[in-house]
């Protein structure tokens, strides 16, 4: 393997795990086939994790219902049991339609999703590729599914999906930039893109001299978690932002004419990237898989790690869809104005006041 | 450096490949996704020199502004898709030319630049601080020279658009 390419994972691999972990050192390609496939495996059980906790049972509750009950105790398998089905239904091509971009469309948008997960850190060393530029690698990738959407509306040949293509196009575009913005506070904070540097800054930084909880930068930055978490709500079409889609309007949207296991894709990358984008809040936000007492190079935190970050980041994930069934939808001229005339200015207001105090202090 | 020139050809051939069909297709959606093609070969070209700031730029701007915006364009615009006969090559020998010259410009320019000059055996990746270092010393003038031109772009567009809509 040569320089350039083995160099992102050279960290990796300078500093093998202890060999009280494991007897012996793994070759490259192992190495990258166990990462490839936890990542293969991660996020499906995301999208059916956060599917299940929030868009069957905490809307449930919040609207006095059980919501599945049936399948497994307490509906538990209620999304498996989806699954499954979609899988059984007919794979259906618009008659008119583009075959070939409708049917590549929905792997456009899953793909963006899985590239998002390659730089989300959960341990010291769990992470498949520690890149000197992450988060913004990060929302580089997450901005592809953009494209896929777009695809998915024009090749359906169908006005509806066209028309929520369209909005979805307009919507993302206009969210991209608060969500870019929100993130650099942290990143002139932290004076690094690295995720990893990232939870080490917080885990190892003081408030005014007290170490006691680390520097989450959840305080210094609430501004940025607000913008990033409204910012992420639009980027994931969801309710108040959910033009693109609304079912009350226009069907579906750019998802209309997608059955079976095509529509399953795009449900998956939904949840898969809601997942994802919780994880980047975690990690920015809220000290990521690091706790800020003892010694966080401890290889124990490869094990421990992954819990903490999950437990941080379904605390954000709860905030995400809490927004999704408390809002009323937004109109298409009140969503953008709320992007371009209030987020983004005080994004950049965010910006120069965390540049002034870093240079300050 | 034997991966790096297997991955360049490889990379090389699908960005040629798919930029010859962005200008023989006439489907002009088609054209725009095989475009997705070329830049994320270009993309990949850039982090196979180790640019690691400048491919994930590439990425973020061009597809995913740029190219959203031409899609955009696109489905504003028209409604018919498949092929579409007033795609013509009427206008394909000023095209030809026009690449030919742009060809001998960026030739000329880059030989006469680098010359017989090798990269490096070892290429390690530039980090985005020593990228943003160089940015802010050495290329400053450049840098505000663009910055200054972007804006002058932009009220431009602005500009010109709300005249059509006030009229």
């Amino acid at each position: 393997m040569s320089a350039a390419f083995a160099q992102p994972f050279a960290p990796l691999l300078a500093q093998p795990l202890p060999s009280a972990m494991f007897a012996l050192e793994v070759p490259y390609w192992v190495s990258s086939a166990i990462k490839l496939g936890l990542v293969a495996l991660i996020i499906p059980t995301a999208a059916l994790v956060l599917g299940y906790v929030f868009l069957l049972k905490m809307m449930s509750f919040m609207q006095s219902r059980l919501g599945p009950m049936e399948a497994g105790p307490y509906g538990t398998l209620q999304l498996l049991a989806d699954g499954i089905k979609f899988l059984q239904k007919e794979d259906i091509f618009p008659e008119k339609a583009d075959r070939t971009v409708f049917a590549l469309a929905p792997l456009v948008v899953l793909i963006s999703t899985f590239l998002i997960y390659v730089v989300i850190p959960a341990g010291p060393n769990a992470v498949v590729a520690q890149l000197d530029v992450g988060i913004f690698y990060a929302l580089a990738v997450s901005s592809l599914s953009v494209v896929g959407i777009l695809m998915a509306g024009w090749a359906s040949s169908n006005k509806y999906a066209l028309v929520g293509g369209l909005r979805a196009a307009g919507q993302l575009i206009a969210y991209e930039l608060p969500l870019v913005l929100a993130v650099m506070g942290v990143v002139i904070q932290a004076g690094t893109l690295d995720l990893q540097k990232i939870v080490t800054a917080q885990a190892q930084g003081e408030i005014f001299g007290w170490d006691g909880i680390g520097n989450p930068f959840i305080l210094t930055q609430f501004v940025g978690f607000f913008i990033f978490l409204v910012a992420v709500q639009a980027e994931l079409t969801q309710p108040p932002f959910d033009m693109p889609v609304a079912e009350s309007e226009i069907v579906g949207g750019y998802q209309v004419e997608y059955t079976g296991f095509r529509f399953l894709f795009f449900f998956m990358g939904e949840f898969g990237t809601a997942f994802a984008f919780a994880a980047l809040a975690a990690v920015m936000f809220l000290g990521g898989w690091a706790l800020p007492w003892g010694d966080i190079t401890h290889w124990g935190f490869n094990i421990a790690g992954p819990v903490i970050l999950l437990v941080k980041v379904l605390a954000v994930a709860t905030l995400i869809f809490w927004f999704r069934f408390t809002y009323p939808r937004l109109r298409e001229d009140q969503l953008q104005r709320l992007a371009w005339k209030f987020l983004i200015p005080l994004a950049l207001a965010n910006i120069v006041v965390t540049g002034i105090f870093k240079v300050v202090f | 450096m034997i991966a790096e020139h297997v991955a360049f050809g490889i990379i090389a051939a699908v960005m040629v490949a798919a930029a010859s069909r962005v200008v023989t297709t006439r489907d002009i959606m088609h054209a725009a996704l095989y475009l997705v093609i070329v830049l994320a070969g270009v993309a990949a070209l850039f982090l196979l020199v180790g640019a690691e700031f400048t491919g994930i730029t590439q990425v973020l701007i061009y597809i995913g502004a740029v190219i959203v915006l031409f899609l955009f364009g696109i489905m504003l615009t028209r409604s018919d898709f498949g092929d579409n006969e007033d795609t013509d090559y009427k206008r394909k020998f000023p095209a030809l030319l026009t690449a030919a010259l742009l060809l001998a410009v960026m030739v000329v320019a880059l030989v006469d630049r680098f010359g017989t000059e090798k990269l490096p055996d070892d290429l390690s990746p530039q980090t985005t601080a020593q990228v943003s270092d160089e940015l802010f010393s050495q290329f400053i003038v450049p840098f505000e020279a663009v910055s200054v031109l972007l804006l002058a772009a932009l009220i431009g567009a602005i500009v010109v658009a709300r005249r059509e809509e006030g009229g």
